[in-house]
């Protein structure tokens, strides 16, 4: 089986987001990069799919600026995957452009089964790429995958959808799997597979090469803000029978929640 | 005139709340307002939609879109795309729209933003504001190469306008076009709650490990219950395996926008709060008075939650009652 990822690098969720003095964007020193955490339940499903039917290969495939984000690349290799493709991109293409981009490569490397994507980044939580590829490659799709078994020439998955309700769907031919919580654990790449990773290929292509050009975005983002302020927390003070009566009140008359 | 397009949801035959506050905007725009119905029941939803300013309805009520279908459902929605061009398309940033209107944005060349917590029509502009990184920060987002926008709205960010049930409007019905579908959906398990999702929910009440053992939840039940409220849970709990993945909020879980959070013995860890910073008011119960979420609510409550979320369900009873 022929198995593509799609991975992000987005910043660590502890990382500290501060804008650049024009509030043209944010300012990314000291940012730490890091594997989406759903792309991450991508691969490993992948990687798990791989060690079930021999003679099946992983691709990971990620776009962005080469210098960093080759390290995703060789994160996903550390994991198992058999080899990598850069798509060097300035920072922050929109998601149109990423997905033609990622479509593009997948269409010209040949037949596959299945590609592999989470079910959004968590730096845009914008849940387009992945559904834009399959729709750029005519295959069908299913984000929010909590479950998947693959047979023969289709997959069948489980997804959730609002309110607790869970749908199960069977996806015919090659087909795209946004990844969610639930669908594994992902492992940690060990130190035999950081050392084997820097052997493994890793492909890199240039936006140019794929006839593609920034100018074509559809979105882009401008003025950059910061969340204000909230307002000092407000401790309530007394014994527990007072301070639940003030709470009450305070939702009630002054927040005007209730 | 220029059209604005507002995509429906509704369950049990009404229209669901994100529907009314994007129906409000788009009357209040001046354009021209056009709901999309589709779905069992769509004629008569439609009529609602009347009522809350849509001047014109494009219904379907085929019995292939009984469940969602990717595939059916964004056929369909390019079609009226294609047919109409309008200028902008409106939807609420539900599980549904988010999975569809990404395949039809890139099948229609429109441009697509989700999640966006601001949105202005004012003289005929198109304003939209979204969160990114998680709320850290936010941005104004401009669209360019495309002739249709396609904006879907978290919700609980606009006000609902009273009904005028003595307007009326013109529906015209469309098909479901016929394809070779890749895609079928076998079976649909309905949640076992009552409760709005906790992505639509005007209140949300929330545990964490404070909580002790998975039967406590039923404290936090009787709370929800007496407001009418949603019932969230942090990471920690959902990995212990007290409670399904459905209820996770934060980070990898849930992004919420309620008006009211409280959270019940939760620490709130970044990734927790990165889920519940778009909430109005946020309510801290916690024993632990250096509890980081502390810092973050509007008002705090330092107290052995055993104690204090019995009280305040009698105290809400009391009130609301």
């Amino acid at each position: 089986m022929k198995i593509f990822v799609c991975v992000k690098q987005v910043p660590d969720t502890e990382s500290k987001i501060r804008l650049k003095s024009d509030s043209s964007g944010i300012d990314e020193t000291g940012i730490k990069w890091v594997l989406n955490p759903y792309d991450e339940f991508g691969l490993e499903e992948a990687l798990k799919l791989k060690e079930s039917l021999p003679g099946s290969s992983v691709t990971v495939l990620s776009l962005g600026p080469k210098k960093r984000v080759v390290d995703a690349i060789r994160t996903a290799l550390a994991m198992g995957a058999d080899d990598g493709i850069l798509i060097d991109a300035p920072e922050f293409i929109d998601g149109y452009l990423t997905a033609k981009a990622l479509a593009k490569v997948i269409a010209a490397e040949g037949p596959f089964d299945l590609i592999f994507t989470g079910k959004l980044a968590i730096d845009s939580n914008n849940s387009f790429v992945s559904q834009a590829i399959a729709e750029a490659l005519s295959i069908p799709h299913a984000t929010v995958v909590s479950k998947l078994v693959h047979e023969g020439t289709s997959a069948t998955v489980e997804r959730e959808t609002e309110g607790g309700t869970r749908e199960v769907i069977q996806l015919k031919g090659p087909c795209l799997i946004g990844a969610n919580k639930g669908l594994n654990t992902p492992r940690y790449a060990n130190l035999p597979g950081i050392i084997k990773a820097k052997k493994k290929p890793v492909k890199e292509i240039s936006l140019s090469e794929l006839e593609l050009e920034v100018e074509a975005q559809r979105v882009s983002f401008s003025s950059f803000l910061l969340p204000a302020e909230k307002a000092t927390t407000k401790i309530l003070q007394g014994d527990m029978n007072t301070q639940v009566a003030e709470l009450v009140q305070l939702l009630k008359n002054e927040s005007k929640v209730l | 005139m220029v059209s604005v397009f507002v995509f429906c949801e509704f369950q049990h035959g009404q229209l669901k709340k994100g529907a009314l506050e994007l129906l409000g905007a788009a009357s209040q725009s001046g354009r021209h307002v056009v709901s999309v119905v589709l779905g069992p029941e769509a004629p008569t939803v439609a009529f609602q939609t009347f009522h809350y300013g849509a001047q014109k309805a494009l219904v379907c009520d085929s019995k292939d879109l009984a469940l969602y279908n990717s595939e059916i459902y964004a056929n369909l929605l390019s079609l009226i795309i294609s047919e109409h061009k309008p200028e902008l398309v409106l939807a609420s940033s539900s599980v549904l729209a988010r999975d569809l209107f990404p395949r039809v944005a890139a099948r229609t060349d429109s441009a697509y933003t989700s999640d966006c917590t601001e949105l202005n029509l004012k003289d005929g502009g198109l304003h939209v504001r979204r969160p990114l990184y998680s709320g850290k920060c936010s941005a104004s987002v401009n669209f360019k190469n495309c002739t249709t926008k396609l904006v879907l709205m978290k919700q609980n960010q606009l006000p609902i306008f009273a009904a005028d049930v003595t307007k009326t409007g013109e529906i015209v019905t469309i098909k479901v076009p016929s394809s070779d579908l890749k895609t079928l959906v076998k079976k649909v398990v309905m949640g076992t709650s009552e409760k709005l999702d906790l992505t639509e929910a005007n209140i949300i009440v929330s545990g964490g490990r404070g909580l002790k053992e998975p039967g406590n939840f039923s404290l936090l039940e009787a709370l929800a219950d007496t407001l009418g409220a949603s019932v969230g849970a942090s990471r920690a709990v959902v990995d212990a395996g007290w409670v399904p993945h459905g209820m996770q909020v934060g980070q990898t879980g849930k992004t919420v926008n309620p008006s009211l959070y409280i959270a019940v013995g939760i620490s709130g860890a970044i990734q927790h709060m990165a889920g519940i910073m778009s909430s109005k008011v946020i309510v801290a119960i916690n024993k632990d008075p250096e509890a980081p979420i502390f810092q973050k609510a509007t008002f705090g409550i330092v107290g052995d939650l055993f104690e204090v979320v019995p009280l305040l369900t009698a105290e809400f009873k009391r009130t609301l009652s």
